[in-house]
């Protein structure tokens, strides 16, 4: 591999030899070397890029050692910070019950309540900003409102990044996109428009609404339904004189097909047996639903490798 | 026979590395008036001379990142004038309780192993 005569170059090799890595890790990779060069290039404004090049690979690092050091780190890390994986069980019953032991199948069951709030926040953001946009760009303050709002997306997305690493355990940037520096004014901002990345977030904005509805319906029904099974058996036992109107005074009643009547102890049992198990199988569920959630995050959030 | 030798030292560095580069810059933050960003950190280390630390800048950011995450930094974006925004980092309480206690620990280790090394046992 030749030696990089220009930053681009650098980054380029950078970018060729973390080929295969996370996308999120080549995000945050490709952010720290090029704030590092450019603040190397802005030290000695006499020095040439290729010459300052030169000397970077001896203090900063070859691109290909670099590559080396963060994916190193990156399994340091992930060893440190991730939560322990769920220990394995090979019984059926176990790996059924186990997931109650996993916390990502908690963080997706709080990621599924919490996407309600951010799907309204997040497409009443893309809507009102390109509306705004759109009707602003008529005006002088047009493209000053434009790039603020394209701002405010980027850093909306680098949060969402945040809460889904931290709910679903995907791995997302910690860092944004790099700033464009080449170009004059009008060129970074058109830059903008035709970065595919924008687009994508925007997308992803609003399809967090229907999605965060639709999550949150869902787990809200199974939550109330699960629960409320599992308690027909202990609202039975305080069915007693002065309390039954917990049971609905006995108004309370089953219909298997051979019509209505209120149900017996073994019934209770098995409604609240089955209570339990829909629990159980709920947390499967968001806990799947979640791994699906962050793979579209990565997909439409993140940069792919090439560019 | 060489080559071994020189791949033996690169991984007894890494190893090295591991650890101090966090001790390294939680000290450099620790006594620096103001915050500080990520280049001026690394010119800070390779002035302080040769060791774990030279020639392995890119080795900084992730872990200052790390201690970010950990609580031990915190950070904040300013626009520069010339260049690029940058990311100042400062030490934070938590940091600098950490930073005595792991400098106690240093101090542990580097006495016991010169000891060891001197061949006083």
């Amino acid at each position: 591999m030749h030696a990089p005569r220009t930053i681009a170059d650098y980054l380029a090799q950078l970018r060729d030899a973390l080929r295969g890595a996370d996308p999120a890790l080549i995000q945050d990779a490709l952010y720290d070397a090029e704030e590092h060069l450019r603040a190397e290039l802005a030290e000695q404004p006499g020095r040439s890029e290729a010459d300052m090049l030169a000397h970077v690979v001896g203090s900063y690092g070859a691109p290909e050692e670099v590559a080396e050091l963060y994916r190193d780190q990156e399994i340091r890390i992930q060893r440190a910070l991730r939560p322990p994986p769920a220990p394995k069980r090979r019984s059926l019953a176990g790996r059924f019950f186990g997931v109650a032991a996993d916390v990502r199948a908690w963080g997706a069951l709080f990621y599924m309540l919490l996407a309600f709030g951010t799907g309204i926040a997040y497409f009443v953001l893309v809507v009102v900003g390109l509306s705004m946009s759109a009707g602003l760009s008529v005006l002088i303050i047009g493209i000053p409102f434009i790039v603020l709002f394209f701002g405010v997306v980027r850093a909306m997305s680098l949060m969402e990044g945040r809460i889904v690493e931290a709910m679903l355990g995907v791995r997302m940037p910690r860092r944004p996109p790099y700033p464009d520096q080449n170009g004059s004014l009008l060129q970074r901002i058109g830059a903008m428009f035709t970065d595919w990345r924008t687009w994508t977030t925007m997308f992803y904005m609003v399809l967090m609404l229907p999605l965060g509805i639709a999550y949150f319906t869902m787990t809200v029904t199974l939550l109330a339904l699960s629960l409320g099974f599992s308690a027909l058996p202990f609202a039975r036992l305080v069915d007693v004189d002065g309390l039954d109107h917990l049971f609905g005074h006995g108004a309370f009643t089953v219909d298997w097909g051979f019509g209505p009547h209120v149900p017996g102890g073994v019934e209770l049992v098995a409604l609240g047996v089955f209570g339990m198990l829909l629990f159980f199988a709920t947390l499967h569920l968001v806990r799947a639903i979640g791994q699906l959630q962050g793979q579209l995050a990565k997909h439409l959030l993140v940069a792919g490798a090439a560019r | 026979m060489d080559g071994d030798v020189a791949s033996a030292l690169k991984k007894f560095q890494k190893e090295l590395s591991a650890g101090t580069v966090s001790l390294a810059l939680l000290a450099v933050l620790g006594a620096a008036r103001q915050p500080m960003y990520g280049y001026q950190i690394a010119k800070r280390l390779e002035a302080a001379g040769e060791g774990v630390l030279a020639g392995k800048q890119s080795a900084l950011y992730p872990v200052l990142r790390n201690l970010e995450a950990a609580q031990l930094l915190s950070s904040e974006v300013e626009p520069s004038v010339s260049g690029p925004p940058r990311r100042y980092y400062r030490i934070t309480k938590t940091g600098r309780e950490v930073l005595r206690v792991w400098t106690d620990a240093w101090h542990a280790t580097r006495d016991s192993m010169d000891r060891v090394l001197e061949g006083e046992l």
